[in-house]
């Protein structure tokens, strides 16, 4: 690749060759600086080799070393000084020649040109870093606005490029942001909790760190619930969630029972009365998850119905649409149900549990969170890296 | 109101509920899975159904249905179900109720 510094040169050569065979002189007396040789790709070397061969013999090529296998990444600058360094003999031959003036004045424009072209090589380069960077800082917002669950646009749906969907009413857009500033707490508090466990840490401290923690959840369900009444939708499909999150999304959110399962493991010293009472939360969060999903399946026939009722292929269907209305403001109550559901299985643990044993309880289950996101980000890392 | 306080005495698990209510469909759900057969009055089927709902509502069930009562006490609506049952308080109050045979 050659800079446009280089074109210009290339071009004074070109005008040189042809002012040459205008002023019929045989003396070429021109002397590239040094540093052009390691850039040449071919054409222009013939380019070279070509105005020189004009010269008529007063040049031999063992004089002038263009040596075409030079590394083309050599970019040092300084080579162009070792110009005058290292005389060729033919620029000897030159400096006896009729016009010694108008050489040293070529030589010097040549020069000039050269450093012109080496800061405007210089410039591009600082320019090209800097868009580098730009896009790197780019591409890690649009990393964390999709870890923050905003619908970037993946080609799916018909948003816009950084992703709030037209759909998306004020109301979502402030559900998500506030979710952002929860989630910076819960990582807060997560640190917070670690910390706090690794030391000495007196049972009062701890009990207030366990109900801020719980606190912090409840305000959670709080939110969904406000943002439900806006579109349940969004909250039923967990859009705000990393993908990951998603997988695992049981109405709007994480299924009881199964983080129960999780991290029962996790809880160290639990006395026997203890494992007994999460085992029964956890079947009766089973039981009651159960009910809320087979009655979540008789609203989606019920909704089915109600939108397929009448004649199909009619064309009009607004009573079917007043119907399907009324059976989805259900939804909302499904919503609330589950979150419901999630905030009784966190006040139970808490009941059953020691503070120590809650507040271990309460970081293993935010840092189960925080890997579930950390997974979602790795995998859409590795998706882009090509194969 | 008369009705209510009627039917809801009746024995064993009483749940007001409406045909088109999926909620109620689930309470109904959850009580057969602890193996009640709780006593359903589908109140959008009765000519008093306006009455039996603001009764519910006076009652403390915000949305009237579902209406969960045992013993012919009021248990409450599906929150209150909910909660009993994780807390481990609902089985202890349905067990006369519960049924092993398949």
């Amino acid at each position: 690749m050659i800079s446009a510094g280089k074109v210009h040169l290339f071009e004074d050569l070109l005008t040189q060759k042809t002012r040459r065979r205008n002023m019929n002189t045989t003396s070429t007396h021109f002397v590239p600086p040094r540093r052009f040789e390691i850039y040449e790709p071919l054409n222009q070397m013939s380019m070279w080799e070509e105005s020189f061969k004009n010269n008529g013999g007063m040049y031999t090529p063992s004089s002038i070393t263009i040596p075409t296998n030079e590394k083309p990444d050599s970019l040092s600058e300084d080579t162009s000084h070792g110009t005058e360094g290292t005389p060729h003999k033919f620029d000897q031959e030159a400096s006896t020649s009729r016009h010694p003036d108008k050489i040293q004045r070529r030589l010097a424009q040549n020069r000039e040109a050269a450093r012109k072209s080496r800061l405007r090589k210089k410039a591009y380069v600082q320019q090209l870093e800097t868009s580098r960077l730009k896009l790197i800082h780019l591409e890690q917002e649009l990393d964390r606005a999709r870890q923050q669950g905003f619908y970037v646009g993946n080609g799916v749906d018909s948003t816009n490029a950084l992703g709030f969907s037209d759909n998306m009413s004020s109301g979502i857009v402030a559900f998500e942001m506030e979710y952002g500033h929860w989630v910076e707490e819960q990582n807060r508090q997560i640190c917070e909790l670690r910390r706090v466990l690794h030391g000495q840490v007196n049972d009062i401290e701890l009990r207030s760190l366990v109900e801020n923690a719980m606190k912090h959840y409840f305000q959670l369900f709080r939110m969904k619930s406000t943002a439900a009444k806006i579109d349940v939708f969004y909250i039923m499909s967990g859009m705000w969630k990393t993908s990951a999150e998603r997988f695992f999304l049981w109405m709007g959110g994480f299924k009881p029972s199964d983080l129960l399962k999780v991290l029962l493991p996790h809880f160290d010293l639990l006395a026997n009365q203890q494992i007994l009472d999460v085992c029964n939360l956890r079947q009766s969060c089973q039981q009651a998850e159960d009910a809320l999903s087979q009655g979540m399946e008789k609203l989606q026939h019920t909704l089915a119905e109600s939108v397929a009722a009448g004649k199909l292929g009619e064309g009009s269907y607004i009573p079917q649409m007043t119907c399907a209305m009324e059976r989805l403001e259900a939804l909302v109550s499904f919503v609330n149900q589950a979150d419901h559901l999630r905030l009784e299985t966190l006040q139970q643990m808490h009941r059953i549990l020691t503070t120590r044993q809650a507040a271990r309880g309460l970081l293993s289950l935010g840092e189960y969170f925080q890997r579930l996101r950390a997974l979602s980000s790795s995998w859409a890392t590795r998706q882009r890296e090509p194969t | 109101m008369d009705k209510v306080m009627r039917m809801s005495s009746e024995k064993g698990v009483v749940i007001f509920t409406k045909s088109s209510c999926c909620l109620c469909y689930a309470v109904q759900i959850l009580f057969r899975d602890l193996r009640v057969q709780p006593t359903i009055h589908e109140i959008d089927n009765d000519p008093d159904c306006r009455e039996i709902e603001k009764a519910l509502v006076r009652l403390g069930c915000a949305n009237a249905v579902p209406a969960v009562f045992v013993s012919g006490k009021l248990v409450g609506s599906t929150n209150d179900v909910m909660s009993l049952h994780l807390s481990g308080s609902l089985v202890p109050l349905i067990k006369p109720y519960q049924s092993f045979l398949n």
